[in-house]
């Protein structure tokens, strides 16, 4: 265990006594267990709370208990017989979670989500107050998110396997697999499927804004046993060896890619630019990329990258001289035609 | 960590519940073991004690038991001190388990633990807050280091000052805040309030604060608009324009998938050379949009309007230069 301050250790105490009061009597391990710290450190507090003493007017004694045979039991608790009431942080942190939540279409204990928000903001009274100045909004922008969420959050819950139209822009392509859905993660307010792609044999992330369509198949979802969720407190997209390393400089106006793309270093050049390094499997995106960003970014490295994006400007432009000759009718003249899919 | 002073401290805890009356400094210390005898070092410790004890969130009260009273004294009232009853469902639990996991290794972490120890003390069973509703795991992390102390001076309402980059610029700039809220929007952190420089209401993006933010006034001396809505602030930022113009593009055939994903119309091109379509689409500006159809490069080729047109080429030609 890490070293504690004397207020943290002080906070674990006056939460213990009640604690072991609402359970009459419970065991050593579980209680340690429960407050996360080892069997001894536990009867170090109680030893603790055991010993407390006040000496005016006479001198007494406010906490009597034991822990013989393993089971504790507080026999004199004094006014510590309930826990201290949340904090501001506290209920912020729980409220603002369950608000966050409470957003998210298709799951199926909203009741249990609305009881227990009413109950805890009842409950922490003025703290409670602050936490509205908090607020996460989930990502469910785009006709037809929420509905998207629900089926995925329905083919888990029965499942099932599905299809997948997903759009990959770093190759503008719309790709088509079956997967086994395992979770629905909703990282920083925007949500994603996480499950067995069949197509890759592999774990796969994907964002719910870039699923074209989905279908819920007849078929059972069975994910191999190899099949293990991320560890999302690690952060969702991890490099991994075999990616490669590019490196862009970025004007003031462009000083966004550092913001929007999760960089290995960024560091400050004058004029307000700034360098940047990441690493990623596959480079079609920044090459694209390098193509919005015009004049303010260049990719300085790999060399192939940086012929690569040269090309593809070089054989952008020509369309504009060939292909521009011949311009149809201008928008407005033309009735809609065929919608795409 | 001093054991003695985690003794003293719960010593000061149980005497002030255990007391109607308000007891005096010198009382306390009569009572309570552990404090020194010199009253210089009484009164510094005490000091410090009781302004511990208020950062945990005991509510310490002073007050005179009579009018005539020459120094205050000090008590917990009991039902100020404790948790209400509060009788969670298992349901309501899982639900809670789920919630507290929401901030794993993000700033309010300690807190949510802090208050679901709080939760069990009360008796809920840890065995109810798991497994959570099933395959939604929720997270929220926040790895700007500017959101730790935002959040303590949304909640203390203090004023703060940072240096800000605002974007395109290149210097950042000094900016003085009175905030009145935190949040975070399709992913990404806000701060909304008061501008004092500005005398006016600004939204700040996190990720665009450099270096430290620094309280520049006392808590309490931030005063919130009844009518500030933070939501509303942060989503008029942030929200896209109406998409109220019109374009013409030739696009590849196979190509350009989610400009046709949201095209008005595509139809194949029979005045062109084969291989291509004519997608017509919506746009809000020509910046944004310039930037979207580059990123097709050769695959797409804007017809019209001309500013768009050429704020494509500006943008190839940047590439090239």
């Amino acid at each position: 265990m890490s070293a504690i301050t004397s207020t943290e250790r002080l906070q674990r105490l006056l939460a213990l006594v009640p604690y072991v009061v609402s359970r009459k009597v419970v065991g050593l391990a579980e209680t340690a267990a429960d407050f996360g710290v080892s069997e001894r450190e536990l009867v170090d507090d109680l030893n603790l709370l055991w010993c407390v003493e006040l000496r005016a007017p006479d001198p007494y004694c406010p906490i009597d208990l034991s822990y013989e045979g393993g089971e504790i039991v507080v026999s004199q608790a004094e006014s510590m017989g309930r826990p201290l009431r949340l904090a501001v942080d506290e209920a912020s942190a729980l409220l603002v979670a369950l608000r966050m939540l409470a957003e998210l279409p298709g799951l199926e204990d909203r009741s249990a989500m609305s009881r227990l928000i009413a109950k805890l903001e009842a409950a922490a009274g003025e703290a409670a107050s602050v936490s509205a100045q908090v607020a996460v909004q989930v990502d469910l922008h785009g006709d037809g998110a929420e509905d998207l969420a629900a089926q995925v959050n329905a083919a888990i819950s029965a499942r099932r396997r599905v299809h997948l139209r997903y759009y990959v822009p770093g190759r503008d392509e719309a790709t088509e697999r079956d997967v086994d859905p395992m979770r629905l993660l909703v990282v920083e307010g925007r949500p994603y499927l996480e499950g067995w792609c069949l197509r890759a044999e592999g774990m796969r992330v994907f964002r719910l804004d870039r699923v074209l369509s989905l279908t819920v198949l007849d078929q059972a979802a069975s994910p191999p046993p190899e099949a293990t969720p991320v560890d999302v407190d690690q952060g969702l997209f991890r490099p991994s060896p075999g990616d490669v390393l590019v490196e862009l400089e970025l004007s003031a106006d462009g000083r966004w890619v550092a913001e929007d793309y999760p960089c290995e270093s960024v560091s400050d050049l004058p004029d307000g630019r700034v360098r940047v390094a990441l690493r990623t499997p596959d480079t079609g995106w920044v090459r694209r990329l390098a193509l919005q960003l015009g004049e303010d970014g260049r990719v300085i490295s790999p060399p192939g990258l940086v012929a690569e994006i040269r090309d593809a400007a070089s054989a952008a432009l020509a369309n504009y001289v060939v292909l521009s000759a011949a311009t149809p009718r201008s928008p407005a003249e033309t009735a809609p035609g065929r919608t795409a899919v | 960590m001093s054991k003695r002073k985690t003794e003293r401290l719960l010593g000061l805890v149980v005497c002030l519940l255990s007391t109607r009356r308000y007891l005096t400094a010198d009382q306390v210390r009569h009572a309570v073991p552990g404090y020194p005898e010199q009253d210089d070092l009484f009164k510094r410790m005490f000091e410090r004690d009781k302004e511990d004890l208020r950062d945990l969130g005991v509510p310490l009260e002073t007050g005179l038991n009579h009018p005539f009273d020459d120094d205050p004294g000090y008590r917990i009232r009991q039902q100020a001190y404790e948790l209400p009853e509060l009788r969670l469902e298992a349901d309501e639990a899982a639900v809670l388990g789920l919630a507290a996991r929401v901030w794993q290794k993000a700033a309010l972490e300690g807190a949510a633990a802090g208050a679901l120890l709080k939760l069990r003390a009360a008796g809920m069973e840890a065995a109810d807050e798991s497994p959570g509703p099933q395959g939604i795991e929720p997270r929220l992390g926040t790895t700007e280091p500017a959101f730790a102390p935002l959040w303590e001076a949304v909640r203390d309402r203090r004023p703060v000052t940072f240096s800000y980059r605002a974007a395109g610029r290149s210097e950042p700039q000094r900016r003085e805040l009175e905030p009145w809220g935190v949040m975070n929007r399709h992913g990404r952190w806000y701060v909304a309030g008061r501008d004092r420089a500005r005398d006016a209401t600004r939204v700040f993006r996190l990720s665009r604060i450099a270096g430290s933010v620094k309280f520049c006034g006392p808590p309490g001396s931030v005063t919130v608009p009844a009518d500030a809505d933070v939501h509303e602030l942060v989503r008029d930022w942030d929200s896209a324009p109406a998409r109220q113009h019109t374009a013409l593009l030739r696009v590849r055939s196979g190509a350009g998938v989610s400009l046709r994903q949201h095209a008005v119309s595509v139809r194949p091109d029979e005045t062109g050379p084969p291989g291509w379509d004519l997608v017509t689409t919506r746009f809000a500006d020509v910046g944004s949009f310039a930037d979207y159809a580059a990123w097709f490069g050769p695959d797409a080729v804007v017809l019209d309007p001309p500013d768009l047109r050429e704020a494509v080429i500006a943008r190839l030609k940047g590439v090239l230069a």
